[in-house]
């Protein structure tokens, strides 16, 4: 196994054994992992949701872009950088 | 004070019964018999109620969850109140069939346990001959299934030098997370723990080994370590702190803040039977025992570290002092440190005794 490098080009999606879930008690989004609970920020949770495997980072900051109106080069290297910081804690595969 | 948190996570003991014998099981030393287990309805109607209460994450555990006949119908009823579902289990008690089924109504994720990475050492320490190879066969239908596994190696004087193999298994496994979890001495452990205290030598290059492993599987492998506070300077975070995340529920329906918590005199349990597990967690006695910093001797009350470590670990705090509410002696600020440091150090360097193998009447009373 080799470790992932995401790039413009990457079709991320969530690891087999993580899953993005509506937390009712505490309404809020919730990755959950074994033994783990992680709690996404708004933008870390637009990003995750767009992240289906089929989509391309390039298609995501595209997508994130448009819809908070923000700079396209800004937004693709904030989600890199998000997404990479997933890859190398074993809850996203591209 | 800061009010109390639903709970993240419910730990199911859905049975005490297993085919393994691990001399540190984290099971206490009176089991609960099958005739006493909770019946398949009423594990439904807990785990109804916990995800109303805030649980996210269900793990099945025991004992071995596979020996209940049920463990399907209780995975899938998790699954359909969208709790993650995760199967601690020995894997020796589980086929290929048994692994698809469960994948289809809904498991989220498995973990088996290995004695080591040796197969004659682990099925040793087991207690179960052709253990290991069965572990070893059952991996592979769990990835067969389709089910992201974890490996969980718990460590100790008798295996910890094949820490490197162990974790090259869990790569050959195609495992994703590697527990490695150096022995925590309560129950079945304490009364072993001769046999089983790693010397601080050991302790120090398996530290090492992971954070090497950590670096280079990076992306691959996650690996959580687990270390035996005997040697530490400060204790664990037990549970996260007692009765913030965690619930236990043992066969019989107890529900307790962690697995050995009944191990402790003068506290009563409630039960599932009685009581519901919102009324527990929010209003019972011994949830509030320990909860938050309110109980705590000095010097935790006004140590900086109290809402770190929670004051460590209660079971282990009364089993070496014999008070409840003593400092934790994995602490160097308890009196009794120096002494527990002291019994590592010498019960590392004695030739180890035999092992006193967990079944069920083993234990006879000290």
């Amino acid at each position: 196994m080799t470790t992932i490098h995401i790039t413009p080009a990457s079709a991320p999606k969530l690891a087999p054994q993580i899953r993005l879930h509506f937390d009712e008690a505490r309404q809020r989004w919730a990755l959950l992992a074994p033994e783990r609970v992680l709690v996404p920020d708004e933008i870390a949770v637009e990003i995750l949701r767009l992240c289906d495997g089929e989509a391309t980072v390039d298609v995501i900051a595209e997508t994130l872009a448009a819809r908070f109106q923000a700079p396209l080069t800004e937004v693709r290297n904030d989600v890199i950088e998000m997404l990479q910081g997933l890859v190398d804690k074993g809850m996203l595969v591209a | 004070m800061t009010p109390v948190e639903p709970p993240l996570a419910l730990l199911a003991e859905l049975t005490h019964r297993c085919p393994l014998q691990c001399p540190y099981c984290s099971n206490p030393l009176e089991m609960d018999r099958a005739a006493a287990e909770l019946d398949t309805a009423t594990w439904q109607r807990v785990f109804d109620e916990a995800a109303r209460l805030g649980v996210l994450h269900v793990h099945f555990s025991g004992g071995e969850p596979a020996a209940r006949k049920d463990l399907e119908a209780l995975v899938a009823h998790c699954a359909g109140l969208g709790l993650y579902t995760n199967l601690i289990t020995s894997a020796v008690l589980i086929d290929r069939a048994r692994l698809q089924g469960l994948a289809k109504v809904g498991l989220n994720h498995v973990q088996i346990s290995v004695q080591g990475s040796e197969p004659a050492n682990a099925d040793r320490i087991g207690g179960y001959a052709g253990g290991h190879a069965r572990k070893i066969e059952v991996a592979g239908f769990v990835r067969e299934a389709g089910l992201p596994l974890t490996l969980n190696a718990v460590m100790h004087r008798q295996n910890l030098d094949e820490l490197d193999e162990v974790i090259a298994l869990a790569v050959r496994l195609g495992a994703r997370r590697l527990e490695v979890a150096h022995v925590q001495y309560y129950g079945w452990a304490l009364r072993n723990r001769a046999a089983l205290m790693p010397t601080r030598a050991q302790l120090e290059k398996a530290t090492a080994t992971v954070e090497a492993a950590r670096e280079r599987l990076k992306g691959s492998l996650v690996i959580d370590y687990v270390v035996p506070d005997y040697y530490a300077r400060r204790p664990k975070a037990c549970m996260g702190g007692w009765g913030r995340r965690f619930l236990n529920i043992s066969p019989s329906g107890d529900v307790l803040p962690c697995h050995a918590a009944s191990t402790l005199p003068g506290m009563t349990f409630q039960s599932v039977k009685a009581h519901s597990l919102r009324d527990i967690w929010y209003g019972s006695e011994a949830f509030e025992r320990f909860r938050g910093t309110g109980w705590m001797p000095e010097p935790c009350r006004s140590c900086d570290q109290r809402e770190v470590d929670w004051g460590g670990c209660r079971c282990q705090a009364f089993a070496l002092t014999g008070a409840l509410d003593a400092v934790d002696p994995a602490c160097e600020f308890s009196d009794h440190h120096a002494e527990l440091v002291a019994s590592a150090e010498r019960e590392s360097g004695n030739a180890p005794p035999d092992f006193i193998y967990r079944r069920i009447g083993a234990a006879a009373p000290v």
